[in-house]
This record gives structure tokens, C-alpha cells and sequence, in this order.
């Protein structure tokens, strides 16, 4: 079960980091996990958890928020990059798709997906990738010389994805990614996000509320809570935990949706590390 | 009273139309006037577009250009020479000022931003003065102030070099924004600094380039300001007019500083000329102010500027 943790060589490394904003509050205490190479993995937990955290100590969008890496070290194929600016971490091969979609909105969606090439100095492959991201998202070509701030949320979730993608990445972090989406939408752009880690191989590190629908694509899931993570395993033994229905998916027993009411209140009030 | 409304109503296009000469000079006179503000207008549109901060440092930006150019004159640098060591200046002031101002102050609130510029204006004053002294300074570039007659309406030399540099300008910098990579940076930084650095557009660049060219749009303006006025520390508040322009034009479209910048000249000087005297005059010095509240009351974005895009 605990392949992906005693991976020797994999493609990320998180090893017990320590973030602290503004130089006090502490909000991560200790987090580490590992993405292998082409691989899906889910980071799973409530609101405040630390998973948005988690993915900026990654990108090096952290600093920006006055948050810092004090303690333990992130590796990328071996190399420590938690003291690198997020341009260079985007060079290397690591994109964050953002919580909240973060379009640029006064951008028609071809000038958002073109900004995000903006790294690659190959103009002509850059093209190239243009039509392989429309072929992923044909609907963002229809709209493509509309104002990414008109466009419907779906859509703007896809231009943020199109738009990670142009970069050519080889580890794409994804946070939350459902969020503020109907389940239809959310099932279609999980679909494309599958397809685009089996076929271009790139590996996705997921940050999710939506725990059913993140186990269902993810091999390997970790679960925060206060900022440690306090549970990981395979997504399949992750999904069937009684726990984890109970806590994160609502659902119990044969798999029925029950109703609130049922649930006891010491239950819900129950937490992994008390 | 039927006088009084002869006199705003009827008498003023009477007397356009009796003398067309003297009227299209008039509004040549106004176009210039209008380009210069255009050009200072321009600096502030570019800052804004990229970083969405208000640099009210501009003014003194044009200042300290202008100043520069005549200091590195005066001391028998070739003229070309002083183009580029004054080019050379500005660049490095960019580069400082991305160092020292911009750099600490990431992700905070515009309005702080906005408070820094102004240390800024009064940093560049005072450095200024200190540097290339107060007097005021004639700054000659080699294009005589003179004026030739087309079919009876006099035209300037020097104002029609200045409106050609002005347009051109215009053109260069707008396919600059939309056609090119480093452009499409630009306007993304402005969107959402954050998610440009998640897509790993490097935000201390894209400061240095946005900052350099402003600086080289100052250099521009200080060169057409000071070959008209001489240059002199009242220069800096030329900004002031810039400030209307931005709102009539919008503070987001390089064109918009262009035509903001038309309507405000041409309209203070006609309304100079031919309405001012019905109330003694200066109608040139609140006229951009006026014209500028009506627009913030009617079309708050102005003529160009981008709309605020809201999802509901």
C-alpha cells in the first residue's frame, strides 16, 4: 500500500516542512509527501486544513503571502527548490492552477493561454501546444477571442488548466479545482485532467474538498487536518475507510447517502488527532 | 439676456466660421498642447496597465528626463550621446526603483503603492535639483522653433515633429501591448499579479521593462516640453493635467490617453479663444478639471478605459 511513500526516486518530495506566516502563525507542522513521476495523487481535507498552503510552500507562491519554508525541504528529482522564486519553479517543470481559477479577465482565453507559455522560448512549439490544449478543451475554442472574464466558471476552470498546461509542466498542482462547479462540470474537467496526465504524462498533485470524486481518479491519497497530514494510502483503501466516508463523503454503511440528522454529535465533532 | 445667449451660442461659431485661418490655427495650437499632455498621459497609462499602480511620480519622471539631457548637453555631450546616457538614466532609475520601492512592497494594497510613489516624486525633486541645479534650462534639440505657412494658416516646426514622435509612440506601444509575448505579460500582470506568478511570468522583469519604457516615453515628453518651455522645476506639474486626460481617455488604454489628451487641448484652447472672453478669461485652467468630474459622474471608466468586469 505504501509504494508511493517509500518511492526511492520520486518525481516530488515534500519532507517535513514547517510554514510559518508572518513570522508567527504556524501552519503547516511537519507535512511531507510524495507525487512519483506520471502519477495522480490527492491531498484531502477540510476548509483551513493546509492544503492550499501545502501546494504554495511547492509552486513558491508562499512567499508572496508573507509565508515562509522554515523547517524540512522540498525536492524536485532530488534538488531542493523551496528557496527558488516561482518563475524558476515553473521552469523546472511545476505549475499551480490556483484555488478561485485566477484568470486573467481582461485577456481574451487565446491571450491567457498563450501568457502561459510565456516561459518556453519556443514560439513555434508553443503554437504547437495552443491546438493540443484545444484539443483537450474544444469548448475554450469556440469562446477563444472572448474576454476570459465573460466566460461561465467552467470554462474559466478550463482556461486555468489550458493555461498551466501551455507551460508544458510535468507535475501540475491542482487546487480545488471543483470548487463553486455543478458535478457535471466538475466530472468533465476531472475527466480531461485524467486524460491529460495518461496521455502527455503529466503528474497532478490534487488538492480537494471533494473527496469521492478526487479518490476516483487519484492512486494515492494523503489527509490533512491542522496542518499535518494524518492519514495516507492507496486512493481505493483511502475511499473505503469508514472514517473518511463518514468525515468527508457523508456517506456510511452500504454506501447511502444518510441523513445529517443521523449523525451523532460526538461523531462530527470527532477529529483524527484527538 | 438674449445677448448673453448670442454671445455663447451664435457669435463664437460666427466668428469660426469668418475666419477659418485663424481657427485652424487655433486647433492646431490645441492638438499640440493636447499630444503633450497625451505624452505624459501615456507614462502613467503604461505604469497602470502593468502594475495597476498610479505612479504619481510620472510628472516628476518627465522632470527629471528633461534635466538629464540638458545637464549632459551642457557638458559637450554630442547629442546622440546625451540621448542614450539619458536613456541609460532612466533605466536605471527603473531598476532602482524595482529594487527598492516596488520589490518590499509585493501584494500589498495599491493604495500603498500609490503612497510610495508620491515619496518617490519628492525623492526625484529634491535629487534632481541637487544634481543638475534649479535654474530653468534651455534645451535645444536641433529642430527650430519656427513656423511655415500652409494655404494661410501658420504651422510649427517644432510641433509637427512633436505630434509625428507622438504618434508614432502611440503606434509602437500599442502593438507592443497587444501583438507581442512580453506585452501580453504586461497586461496579465496587471489582471492578477499572483496568477501570473503561478504561471511563472517573472514579475521583478516585467516591473523593469514596464518602469524602463515609461522612463523613455518621460525622456519624450521632457524633450517636447522642454524644447517649448524650457526646462524649469514647474515641468513636474504638468502631471497635474495628465490627471483629466487619464480619466477622459480611461486610466487603461494607450489610446485613450491619445484622444483624452486631443479633447482636453483642443477643447481649453477653442474654449480659450472664443468663450473665454465672456467671463474674463482662463477658461484653460479648470476647463480639463471640469470636463473631467463630468465624465466620472456619466462614464466613470472613461472613453477606452477597460470595463470592471463583475460575475454575479
Amino acid at each position: 500500500m505504501s509504494a508511493v511513500r517509500d518511492d526511492p526516486r520520486p518525481l516530488l518530495s515534500v519532507n517535513n516542512i514547517e510554514v510559518i506566516y508572518d513570522h508567527v502563525i504556524l501552519v503547516l507542522k511537519g507535512v511531507s509527501l510524495r507525487v512519483p513521476a506520471g502519477g495522480i495523487v490527492a491531498l484531502l481535507g477540510a476548509n483551513g486544513a493546509g492544503k492550499s498552503t501545502t501546494l504554495k510552500a511547492i509552486s513558491g507562491l508562499l512567499r508572496t503571502e508573507r509565508g515562509d519554508v522554515t523547517k524540512g525541504t522540498i525536492e524536485w528529482e532530488g534538488q531542493p527548490i523551496h528557496r527558488k522564486d516561482p518563475a524558476e519553479v515553473v521552469t523546472r517543470g511545476i505549475v499551480q492552477v490556483m484555488e478561485g481559477r485566477h484568470v486573467f479577465e481582461h485577456l481574451t482565453v487565446e491571450e491567457n493561454l498563450l501568457t502561459g507559455g510565456y516561459t518556453r522560448k519556443n514560439g513555434h512549439a508553443a503554437k504547437q501546444d495552443l491546438a493540443l490544449v484545444y484539443r483537450y478543451f474544444p469548448r475554450l475554442a469556440e469562446r477563444r477571442l472572448v474576454r476570459a472574464g465573460y466566460v461561465s466558471g467552467g470554462e474559466q476552470q478550463m482556461v486555468a488548466i489550458g493555461r498551466a498546461l501551455m507551460a508544458r509542466p510535468r507535475l501540475m498542482l491542482l487546487d480545488e479545482p471543483s470548487m463553486g462547479l455543478a458535478p457535471m462540470l466538475v466530472h468533465e474537467i476531472f475527466e480531461i485532467v485524467s486524460r491529460m496526465n495518461r496521455e502527455a504524462g503529466v503528474a497532478v498533485l490534487l488538492a480537494e474538498q471533494n473527496a469521492t470524486m478526487a479518490l476516483r481518479f487519484a492512486q494515492y491519497g494523503y489527509v490533512m487536518e491542522n496542518g499535518r497530514i494524518v492519514l495516507d494510502g492507496d486512493a481505493r483503501t483511502i475511499g473505503e475507510n469508514e472514517d473518511i466516508k463518514e468525515f468527508y463523503l457523508g456517506l456510511s454503511g452500504v454506501g447511502q447517502r444518510k441523513s445529517y440528522r443521523d449523525v451523532k454529535h460526538y461523531r462530527r465533532r470527532k477529529r483524527w488527532l484527538s | 439676456m438674449t445677448e448673453l445667449l448670442y454671445g455663447i451660442a451664435i457669435a463664437p461659431f460666427k466668428d469660426m466660421v469668418g475666419s477659418p485661418a485663424f481657427f485652424a490655427e487655433v486647433l492646431i495650437g490645441g492638438v499640440f498642447a493636447g499630444l503633450m499632455y497625451s505624452l505624459v498621459a501615456l507614462g502613467f497609462v503604461l505604469i497602470f496597465k502593468a502594475s495597476g499602480v498610479f505612479n504619481f511620480a510620472q510628472g516628476v519622471m518627465v522632470l527629471f528626463a528633461a534635466l538629464t539631457l540638458v545637464g549632459l548637453l551642457e557638458r559637450g555631450v554630442p547629442v546622440v550621446g546625451a540621448l542614450l546616457g539619458t536613456t541609460a538614466v532612466m533605466v536605471a532609475l527603473a531598476w532602482v526603483i524595482e529594487r527598492v520601492v516596488l520589490r518590499p512592497l509585493v501584494n500589498q494594497e495599491h493604495i500603498i503603492l500609490f503612497m510610495a510613489t508620491i515619496g518617490l516624486t519628492f525623492f526625484l525633486e529634491g535629487f534632481g535639483e541637487m544634481v543638475w541645479g534649479a535654474n530653468v534650462k534651455k534645451l535645444d534639440i536641433g529642430i527650430p522653433d519656427r513656423s511655415f505657412i500652409v494655404t494661410g494658416v501658420q504651422i510649427n516646426q517644432l510641433e509637427m515633429f512633436a505630434a509625428l514622435t507622438a504618434a508614432v509612440l502611440v503606434a509602437v506601444l500599442g502593438v507592443f501591448f497587444q501583438r507581442t509575448r512580453v506585452g501580453r505579460a504586461l497586461r496579465a500582470v496587471a489582471d492578477d499579479h499572483e496568477a501570473a506568478l503561478s504561471i511563472g511570468i517573472p514579475l521583478k522583469t516585467i516591473w523593469l521593462i514596464v518602469w524602463s519604457v515609461a522612463g523613455i516615453v518621460a525622456i519624450v515628453a521632457g524633450i517636447m516640453w522642454g524644447a517649448k518651455s524650457g526646462v524649469q522645476f514647474s515641468l513636474s506639474l504638468v502631471a497635474l493635467k495628465a490627471l483629466p486626460v487619464l480619466i477622459l481617455g480611461g486610466f487603461t488604454s494607450v489610446p485613450g490617453a491619445v484622444v483624452g489628451g486631443l479633447i482636453i487641448g483642443v477643447g481649453e484652447k477653442v474654449g480659450e479663444v472664443y468663450w473665454g472672453p465672456l467671463v474674463g478669461g482662463a477658461i484653460e485652467n479648470w476647463f480639463a478639471y471640469v470636463l473631467a468630474l463630468a465624465f466620472l459622474l456619466v462614464r466613470p471608466q472613461g472613453l477606452f478605459g477597460e470595463k470592471i468586469i463583475e460575475r454575479v
